[in-house]
C-alpha cells in the first residue's frame, strides 16, 4: 500500500453481509464502511456476532454479501492484505517454535524446517525492532508474556503494511501500561501509514480515547458514529445498560 | 535393488544374510522419516488420539476389502482411512461435542465394525498379524510404495509446512495470511491416513500410533526451534526403528513392538535430559 494523505477514497465496504450457521442467523444486513486513516471500534455484547464478522472478513467463515476494498484512486484492490492480531493464542505453549520460526512461517515460502536465510532473519529482526522486541527473536513463542506476544503479533500484522488491520480484543493478559503503549503504537501506525483499523474491544473508556468511529453490533449494525453519539443511543443503553453508559460518560 | 542388497551384505550384521531382513531394514528406513515428519505436526496439533483412531479404523478397511474379495486389502484400507479422516475433521469442525468424544465414537465404531466383519468371515485369527504387524514379510513392491509415499509427503512438506505451522498456532491468523485453512486441514489428515495405511501391515494396528507420536514427543523435550524439532524427530525415529529391528532380530522379539519400546526409552531419556537442563 502506498503511503498517502487522507483522501476519503480508500476504504473497505461491507454490503449486506449475512452469516447463517445451522439455521441460526448470526449476522444479517450488515452494511459498514471502514475508512483508511480511521480506527473503527466494533462493540457489542457477547454473542452479538463480532467474532463472526471478523472471521467473515478474514475469509475463514462463509458469508453472503460483498466486501470491497478500494485504494486511494477509488480502484478496487484485487488481493487485499489483511493484518490480524488475534484475541487469544490458545496454541500449544510447549511446542518447539521460536518467534523467528513463527514470523518466517507467516511471511515466507522457504519451509522453516529446511532453512532460515540470513536475509530473512535480518528482515525479521528489523520488523520486530519496530515494536522494540528484536530481542525476542530466538525466544520460544510459548514462553512469551501476554505483552511480548502482543508486540510480536502487531509487528507481524503490520508487515507488509496491510490494507486493513484487525485487532481482536488484543489486550488480554496485558497490564495497563502495556495497554496504553499498544494503543499509542496503533494510533501511530494509523497516522503514519494511513491504514484502516478495525478494533474489537470491551473497554469503553479506551475506545472513547482512541477510536475515531464506533460501531455497535447486535446481529446487525445497531448504531454507528463517534463514541459520544453511539454511547447516547437507546441501542447502546439497552445493550450495555445505564450503568456502563454512565461510567463511559464519566471517564471523558 | 541388487546394489542396495549387496551394500547391506557388506555390513557387519549377520541379519543381512537374509533377504527378508534386508527388506525389513529398508522398510524401517522409509517408514521412520515418513512418520517423523507427520508426527511433528500431529503432536503440535494435539492429534495423537486422532491418529490412534485412524490406525484402529484399518480393521474396517481390511474388512471391506475382504468382503469385496480383495487379496491385499490396501486399496480399501486407504479409501476407508481417507474417508474416516475427512469425516472426523468435518464433524469436529461442527463443534457439536468435544473433539476427543467425537474421535472416540468413530474409533470404536470403526474397530468394532471391522472385527465383526472379519470374525464373520472365517475367524479373526487369520487377520491377527495386522494387530502387531509383520515387517519381515515386506516385499519389494511394498518398499516401492513406501518410497513413493515418502517422496510425495516430503514434496508436499516443502509447500505445506509453513502454512501448517501457522495453522497449528492460530487458525484465524493463518486465514488472514491467505491460508485456505479447511483445505489445508483436510490435506494434512489425508496425508496421515495414507502414511498410516501403507505402513500398517509392517508395523501393526496397535503399534502404528506410537511410531507417529513418540519420536516427535521425545524431540520436543530437547528442542526449541522448528528446525531442530524437525531434524531431531527424524534422527530419533530412524535410530529407534533401526535399533528396534536389530534388537528384535537377535532377541527374537516382535519387530514393531521392539521399535516402539526403543522409542519409549528415548522418550524417557530425553524427558530426563530436558528436565535436568532446565
Amino acid at each position: 500500500m502506498q503511503i498517502h494523505n487522507s483522501c476519503g477514497l480508500c476504504s473497505v465496504t461491507l454490503s449486506d453481509i449475512q452469516v447463517v450457521s445451522g439455521g441460526d442467523t448470526i449476522l444479517e444486513h450488515v452494511n459498514l464502511q471502514l475508512h483508511c486513516g480511521e480506527l473503527t471500534a466494533l462493540i457489542g455484547k457477547n454473542g452479538a456476532g463480532k467474532t463472526t464478522l471478523l472471521k467473515a472478513i478474514l475469509g475463514e467463515r462463509q458469508y453472503t454479501g460483498t466486501i470491497r476494498y478500494q485504494d486511494h484512486h477509488g480502484d478496487p484492490i484485487a488481493k487485499p492484505k489483511i493484518g490480524y492480531v488475534p484475541q487469544q493464542m490458545d496454541f500449544d505453549r510447549s511446542a518447539p517454535v521460536c518467534v523467528a520460526d513463527f514470523m518466517a512461517a507467516a511471511r515466507g515460502k522457504m519451509p522453516v524446517w529446511w532453512k532460515l536465510k540470513q536475509k530473512e532473519k535480518m528482515e525479521i529482526h528489523r520488523i520486530l525492532d519496530e515494536m522494540n522486541c528484536a530481542y525476542l527473536a530466538e525466544r520460544k513463542l510459548g514462553a512469551l508474556s501476554g505483552g511480548e506476544l502482543q508486540r510480536v503479533l502487531l509487528a507481524l500484522a503490520t508487515n507488509p503494511v496491510p490494507d486493513l488491520l484487525i485487532l481482536d480484543e488484543p489486550v488480554s493478559g496485558v497490564d495497563m501500561a502495556g495497554l496504553d503503549l499498544f494503543y499509542k503504537r496503533v494510533t501511530q501506525l494509523r497516522d503514519r501509514y494511513h491504514m484502516a483499523i478495525l478494533l474489537v474491544s470491551h473497554d469503553l473508556s479506551l475506545i472513547r480515547r482512541y477510536a475515531d468511529r464506533v460501531v455497535l453490533l447486535d446481529k446487525t449494525v445497531a448504531a454507528q458514529g463517534d463514541a459520544e453519539a453511539v454511547y447516547q443511543t437507546p441501542a447502546f443503553r439497552s445493550v450495555f445498560g445505564y450503568l456502563e453508559a454512565e461510567e463511559a460518560a464519566s471517564c471523558k | 535393488m541388487q546394489v542396495i542388497y549387496d551394500f547391506l551384505e557388506m555390513m557387519p550384521f549377520s541379519m543381512f544374510s537374509y533377504d527378508f531382513m534386508k527388506n525389513a531394514f529398508l522398510a524401517a528406513l522409509l517408514i521412520a522419516p515418513l512418520f517423523a515428519l507427520l508426527g511433528t505436526m500431529a503432536v503440535n496439533n494435539k492429534m495423537a488420539f486422532f491418529s490412534d483412531a485412524l490406525g484402529h479404523s484399518a480393521f474396517t478397511g481390511i474388512g471391506i476389502g475382504v468382503l469385496l474379495g480383495m487379496d491385499r486389502p490396501l486399496l480399501s484400507m486407504l479409501a476407508f482411512g481417507i474417508f474416516l479422516s475427512l469425516v472426523i475433521t468435518k464433524v469436529k469442525a461442527a463443534n457439536m461435542a468435544s473433539a476427543d468424544t467425537i474421535i472416540s465414537v468413530f474409533s470404536s465404531c470403526a474397530m468394532a465394525l471391522g472385527i465383526v466383519i472379519l470374525a464373520g468371515n472365517g475367524g479373526f485369527a487369520k487377520y491377527s498379524s495386522y494387530l502387531v504387524g509383520d515387517i519381515l514379510t515386506v516385499g519389494s513392491q511394498d518398499l516401492a510404495l513406501l518410497l513413493a509415499v515418502l517422496i510425495g509427503v516430503y514434496v508436499l512438506w516443502v509447500f505445506l509446512y509453513n502454512p501448517l505451522l501457522l495453522l497449528s498456532i492460530n487458525r484465524s491468523l493463518a486465514a488472514s495470511r491467505g491460508v485456505r485453512v479447511v483445505l489445508l486441514e483436510n490435506v494434512f489428515v489425508v496425508m496421515v491416513a495414507v502414511a498410516v495405511m501403507v505402513s500398517i501391515r509392517a508395523i501393526g494396528v496397535l503399534m502404528i500410533n506410537s511410531l507417529l507420536i513418540l519420536p516427535a514427543a521425545s524431540a520436543r523435550n530437547i528442542t526449541h526451534s522448528a528446525r531442530s524439532y524437525h531434524w531431531m524427530t527424524t534422527v530419533l525415529a530412524l535410530f529407534s526403528s533401526v535399533t528396534g529391528l536389530i534388537v528384535s532380530y537377535y532377541q527374537n522379539t516382535s519387530a514393531g513392538a521392539t521399535m516402539v519400546l526403543t522409542a519409549a526409552v528415548l522418550f524417557l531419556l530425553t524427558y530426563i535430559y530436558g528436565k535436568i537442563r532446565k
